[in-house]
């Protein structure tokens, strides 16, 4: 069966690479093991737990259901992309601290991801619009209480410094 | 949960596309939002030897309205269509039911050519189009030719689509003045597959009676259904509740559901009772509203 | 003892890490000449091997290695008893461990069969298709009242009736009780749990060091401790040889514990016969088969009772689905039973149960544990007395509730740790009292209720009080240590999956140390940092380790205000330790910083005086004599919508009293996630079987976990009443918000929608729309339009 390789050029969190990627590598393999940039989990690999979801040209997408040779040409973020290990966190990701927004942990870079992305295109949710947003995303760990209270923390500092 | 092994083929035109297609026929397929096909090829349920990545083709993109329709090119994706301007003033029914279809992150991908050429018969997609009298357009290497919905949905999963055609554009005609729609559904969590779903359209002549109704199902049968004796029964009517009863007692004998882990045939059918009472009492209003008779 | 952090919510130091993608998970592990593992699981549920081929698998580019049963030699051996049985009188318990790869059966859907060695996931996963397996299939082990029949087919050949284990266990004398009552309540009960379903999935990766001749194992497992003497043992290795490290780990929920998975014991030896690293990730469609699960119960149970509602005795007599083997002994079912007596005065009691041997994945304890069965058991009865009796649910419980001047409290039966079951502390009323006012449960009752149904809004309340020992033996050890630079390092031998241990546990060394808490680092679950341990299970992790880390920071204080005498020449009373240094009192400028006694402390010339050791350090361990009883009641107000039978939950309750509280923000952060396993248990997720054993829903479209638009905003409350059993009065609690979820559905739904007046009683968990359309119309269910399953 052909199982041929493709050249790929993705830009992933500003960073440019050229690859060799087999046709059927999956994005979320790809960047979890080919770039090592592995913030981004892996839970399904069916489209339903969301931990895979990066930003496909600025648009949460799930990385287990695209295939790398997808993202040729395209610009990718990852959760890598949001505050180095140095640097001050993002406006959500210092809520989530602030707020404990994860216990495990597993599927906050997936969380991150998705909401990141809602809250540029919705300054100032609504507690039912945060939980529909956040449908797509399972934790097994909060019950999303803290999560959804992050959130709207992060929105209202994020009005506030606006 | 790793796909088998397959050729890639990231198709630059569409003429690229339907050729690759005629060449590798049954084994290739055509991979539009991957949100049906990918997680398939993850459980090795499918295991094309082709895939054709149709996602670079601007062509196959965009709504456009003319004087009698919106037309849809079959890769505009879900959260386009719920971005837009036109759907938003003229198909209400379609905005109603975006929503209900999986999470926000698949909607930012799924197509909604895949979505109906995939014709999984409990998706929301099939069913509107139908119910909206919809057409869809397709395209081989050697011409194209329309198809109505009622003759598109052939079964679970399959569609009157020939190997070698691709879904171009799907077209909605305009709704007559004085219609109301409605669609509602009752599923497990929010964003699952319905466990029944109805559409319903219901246009009111200038004294307010009813002219047509198009009641439309999903989750109900093997295909989207159309249940035309029920919605035929208002007509010319007032429609009063009790004949809204009459109509959803009819359309629960008219579907056909088969039942699944969630749902027992008998409650599938409970709740396209329900449903279609639903639906049309608030396609109903609505129809009243916008004649100006609420 | 200064109380800085020591009950302050303190924000958690592992965050950082997770929210910057920094954090080391299983699969993150990549290695030099790393190699992939795929399994060749079983598609049926049980047959009889006839022959394996797995020529053609090894003549594919890729591969490296394909082994089954055969292949692995001597090797090849049952599991270990996790837990054995506990010492009850007459007692029945078969032990039938699970097995590396099947040889000669297979006994449940999903059992390993073979595993493939290849260059990458993908090409091992191809090449399972390349296995010839032939199969005698054999009839079926499914219903667990027909696997006892003498005719029934055997999951283990020589095992009759598939009886893996029978005990009875009695308190008082039911009969005599009974025979005095005005009145008694017969009903059956279902209780079916569920699979845990982290959403990191399990993973084992192995590597041998030749030269260094050590092995390490990255495990998800809650309990590496356990895995690397285990793992040592079965290699013929000395534990030293052994490091097991689990990373952090994507939530656990108890089946993350159970010992061996065939993989644990597979992937550390085939590193070594290769001599070349090796991965093994579950994938989600594994995970439903090769995890554990926690299942069904079937109660037949009494309760007798006085006409005004007080318990005389409980009887029951149930049926524990183990599936196809029993490594952790009775756990679960145990829980079952003592959990039913829950927090009321129950002076008699008479249980039975069966474990029976079905061919379906094992059963091991998921986060409740059976205590959700036995939970749902008493509180029905207790719903059914009180209508029948027609005396409010809320008095009922109020009035059987165990008072406060009865504790200790003996329930005299033998609980999950071999322990008589005793209640060390408790006040429940108070607990019942906050949760019915949050609630607003007389409110509703008063009029409430009857003003919404006449809004057409079908609306009910449902409440439910529960207990569950926690924090059980049989210890936990933790390593403190000042470090040159001042900070603290602390290590045990736990694992930990989100529970917030990195803080708690630093909560704990801060305070007796005098540090900030994020100068406290936390190691956890590497077997070279901390050498012994048991593991995270039973909510135990915060009371044994916890107190274990509070011993071993007293001892380190001591040796630092010993050090610091000596340094200033005054007494030990005179000093103060705060912000990192110790000073005198009342002496500005008197002070000398930890980090400089640390060095101190470990001289370079000189000795280290007999009876003394170098450096500022201390391990302790903590060995509970008995286990905690933490306690809480539920409330929650759903609204059902009476012709889809689809419901929303309007307000939930959780008031709890787990003893002291280290830190309130992770305690909340328990509650809201146990509740949401406990909705999700209740109405949502079902591991549906076909009568072959095959899972119709193995899938997470299809097992339906909670979305943040199923589960609600909580309210929580608590009350505390500290255990006199540990220094710090802390208990567990880990799981309590998972355990009264069916009970409170069931209530809530029936008085939403004014069941008993219909003569429909809820017995059973999960519910469903579906499953109440069913109820509601059995006549057309009958009619062959029920659901398939
Ligand atoms: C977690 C999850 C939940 C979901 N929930 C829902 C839901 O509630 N309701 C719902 O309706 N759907 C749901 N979906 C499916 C989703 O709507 C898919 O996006 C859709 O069914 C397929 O569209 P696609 O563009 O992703 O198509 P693809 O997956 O790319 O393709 C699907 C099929 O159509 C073929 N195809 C694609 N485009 C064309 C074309 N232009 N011409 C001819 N053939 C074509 C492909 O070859 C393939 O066979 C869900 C998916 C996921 C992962
Ligand atoms: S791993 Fe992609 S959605 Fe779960
Ligand atoms: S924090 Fe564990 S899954 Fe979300």
């Amino acid at each position: 069966m052909s199982n041929e390789r493709h050249t790929i050029v993705v830009t992933v969190n500003g960073q440019r690479y050229a690859r060799e990627v087999e046709s059927r590598l999956l994005l979320s393999d790809f960047i979890r093991h080919d770039l090592l940039l592995a913030g981004t989990h892996v839970g399904c690999e069916h489209g339903v737990c969301g931990a895979c979801t990066v930003q496909l040209d600025g648009l949460p997408v799930r990385s287990c259901l695209m295939f790398a040779a997808q993202a040729d040409g395209h610009e990718i973020r990852t959760v890598e992309a949001l505050a180095s290990p140095q640097d001050e966190f993002h406006p959500l990701q210092q809520a989530m601290h602030d707020a404990h927004g994860l216990q495990c942990g597993y599927c906050t870079p997936g969380i991150l991801m998705t909401m990141t992305a809602f809250l540029d295109a919705h300054p100032s949710p609504s507690e039912p619009g945060v939980r529909e947003a956040l449908s797509g995303n399972l934790c097994r760990c909060t019950g999303y209480q803290h999560i959804v209270d992050a959130v709207l923390l992060a929105a209202e500092r994020m009005r506030g410094a606006r | 949960m790793k796909p088998a092994p397959f050729r890639y083929i990231a198709a630059r035109s569409l003429d690229e596309a339907l050729a690759a297609k005629v060449q590798h026929g049954e084994d290739a397929r055509f991979l539009a939002g991957g949100q049906s096909l990918v997680p398939a090829m993850n459980f090795r349920l499918a295991q094309p030897t082709v895939l054709i990545d149709i996602n670079a083709l601007a062509e196959l993109g965009g709504v456009r309205r003319d004087a009698h329709a919106i037309r849809i090119g079959a890769l505009t994706r879900y959260y386009q269509l719920e971005a837009d301007a036109h759907v938003a003033a003229h198909q209400k029914l379609l905005g109603e039911a975006l929503p209900h279809i999986a999470h926000p992150q698949i909607r930012n991908r799924g197509t909604l050519g895949g979505n109906l050429a995939h014709a999984d018969p409990a998706s929301e997609m099939p069913a509107l189009v139908l119910t909206l009298g919809g057409r869809l357009r397709a395209k081989s290497a050697t011409g194209e030719r329309w198809i109505a919905a009622d003759d598109f949905f052939v079964g679970a999963l399959t569609t009157a689509l020939a190997p070698d055609e691709l879904l171009a554009e799907i077209e909605l005609p305009n709704l007559p003045a004085r219609t109301g729609t409605c669609f509602m559904e009752v599923a497990r969590r929010r964003g699952d597959f319905a466990l029944m779903g109805v559409a319903a359209t219901v246009t009111l002549d200038p004294d307010g009676r009813c002219l047509e109704t198009r009641l439309g199902y999903c989750g109900a049968g093997d295909r989207p259904l159309l249940a035309t004796e029920a919605a035929a029964s208002l007509v010319g009517g007032n429609v009063t509740a009790s004949d809204i009863d009459a109509a959803a007692t009819l359309a629960q004998r008219a579907i056909d559901p088969s039942g699944n882990q969630h749902a027992a045939i008998g409650y599938q059918r409970h709740l396209a009772g329900v449903l279609t009472r639903r639906t049309l009492q608030s396609a109903l209003l609505r129809a009243r509203q916008s004649a100006g008779h609420a | 003892m200064t109380t800085r952090y020591f009950g302050a919510p303190v924000k958690r130091n592992e965050d950082r890490r997770l929210l910057t993608g920094q954090a080391l998970f299983v699969d993150d592990v990549e290695l030099p000449g790393l190699l992939h593992a795929a399994l060749l699981r079983s598609q049926v549920a049980h047959a009889r091997i006839k022959s394996i081929d797995v020529s053609a698998a090894r003549q594919r580019p890729g591969v490296v290695a394909v082994y089954t049963a055969e292949d692995l030699g001597a090797y090849w051996q049952p599991g270990p008893l996790l837990v054995p049985p506990p010492p009850i009188a007459g007692i029945v318990f078969n032990q039938r461990c699970q097995v590396p790869l099947a040889k000669d059966k297979i006994r449940h859907v999903g059992e390993p069969v073979a595993i493939v060695i290849a260059d990458s996931r993908y090409i091992a996963e191809d090449a399972l298709a390349d296995i010839v397996l032939d199969l005698e299939p054999l009839p079926v082990v499914v219903d667990l009242e027909k696997a006892l029949k003498d005719n029934s087919a055997r999951v283990h050949d020589d095992v009759r009736g598939n009886v893996a284990a029978h005990v009875r266990q009695t308190k008082g004398n039911y009969a005599q009780a009974a025979a005095k009552a005005d009145h008694i309540i017969r009903r059956r009960f279902t209780y079916d749990h569920g699979a845990s379903q982290p959403i990191e999935t399990r993973g084992v990766v192995a590597k041998w060091d030749g030269r260094a001749n050590q092995l390490t194992v990255w495990d998800t497992t809650q309990a590496p401790v356990f895995i690397r003497n285990g793992l040592a043992g079965m290699l013929g290795l000395s534990e030293r040889q052994v490091r097991v490290i689990a990373p952090f780990v994507g939530g656990g929920f108890g089946p993350k514990i159970m010992m061996f998975y065939p993989e644990e014991v597979l992937v550390p030896w085939i590193a070594m016969q290769l001599d070349r690293p090796v991965k093994w990730i579950e994938d989600r469609l594994e995970h439903f088969f090769a995890t554990s699960h926690e299942r069904s119960q079937i109660h037949d149970a009494e309760i007798a009772l006085t006409k005004d509602g007080r318990i005389l005795g409980v009887r029951d007599v149930f049926l524990h689905d183990t599936g196809a083997y029993d490594p952790y002994g009775l756990t679960v079912p145990i829980n079952s039973q003592c959990t039913l007596l829950g927090p009321y005065v129950i002076p008699h009691y008479d249980s039975t149960f069966t474990a029976v041997f079905t061919n379906l994945p094992i059963v091991t304890p998921y986060r409740g544990a059976g205590r959700q069965h036995g939970v749902f058991v008493i509180e029905r009865l207790m719903d059914i007395a009180a209508r029948e009796l027609g005396i409010d649910r809320a008095e009922i419980r109020r009035l059987n509730l165990i008072p406060k001047d009865a504790f200790p409290y003996d329930n005299e039966i033998i609980y999950q740790d071999f322990a008589p079951l005793g209640y060390d502390s408790g006040d429940f009323e108070p607990i019942l009292d906050k949760a019915l006012a949050a609630i607003g449960y007389d409110e509703f009752v008063r009029g409430g209720q009857a003003r919404l149904r006449e809004q057409g809004r079908h609306v009910g309340i449902g409440v439910a009080c529960y207990v569950e020992g926690t924090g059980i033996g049989p210890y936990e050890g933790a390593k403190v240590q000042v470090q040159a630079n001042g900070k603290v390092s602390l290590a045990t031998g736990i694992g930990t999956q989100g529970q917030g241990h990195f803080t708690s546990f630093a909560q704990i060394a801060a305070d007796q140390l005098g540090v900030d808490v994020r100068n406290v680092d936390v190691v956890t679950g590497d077997t070279d940092q901390f050498y012994w341990g048991a593991g995270t299970f039973a909510s135990r992790g915060a009371v044994v380790a916890g107190n274990a880390v509070n011993e071993a920071s007293l001892v380190v204080r001591r040796k630092i205000l010993k050090l610091a005498s000596e340094h200033f020449e005054c007494a030990e009373e005179d000093l103060e330790i705060a912000n990192g240094e110790v000073s005198i009192v009342g002496v500005p400028g008197r002070s000398v910083r930890l980090g400089e006694l640390a060095v101190k402390a470990n001289p370079m010339r000189g000795a280290v005086k007999p009876g003394t050791e170098p450096g500022l350090e201390a391990t302790a361990y903590f060995g509970p004599p008995g286990g905690t009883t933490a306690a809480g009641v539920h409330a929650m107000m759903i609204e059902v919508d009476p012709e889809t039978l689809t419901l929303e939950i309007l307000k939930y309750v959780v008031v709890h009293d787990c003893g002291t509280v280290i830190n309130p923000l992770i305690l909340a952060g328990q509650s809201h996630g146990g509740v949401a396993q406990g909705i999700g248990n209740a109405f949502y997720e079902h591991l549906m079987y076909d009568t072959q054993g095959q899972l119709l829903n193995a899938s997470l479209a299809d097992y339906l976990l909670p979305t943040a638009l199923e589960v609600p905003r909580m309210i929580l409350d608590h009350t505390v009443t500290p255990s006199p059993l540990n220094p710090l009065g802390i208990k567990g609690a880990g799981e309590a918000g998972a355990i009264p979820g069916g009970a409170l559905f069931a209530q809530a739904i029936e008085d939403a929608l004014g069941l008993a007046q219909k003569g429909v009683e809820l017995r059973e968990i999960p519910l469903s729309p579906n499953r109440l359309w069913e109820l509601l119309n059995p006549d057309a269910a009958a009619l062959g339009e029920a659901s398939p399953s």
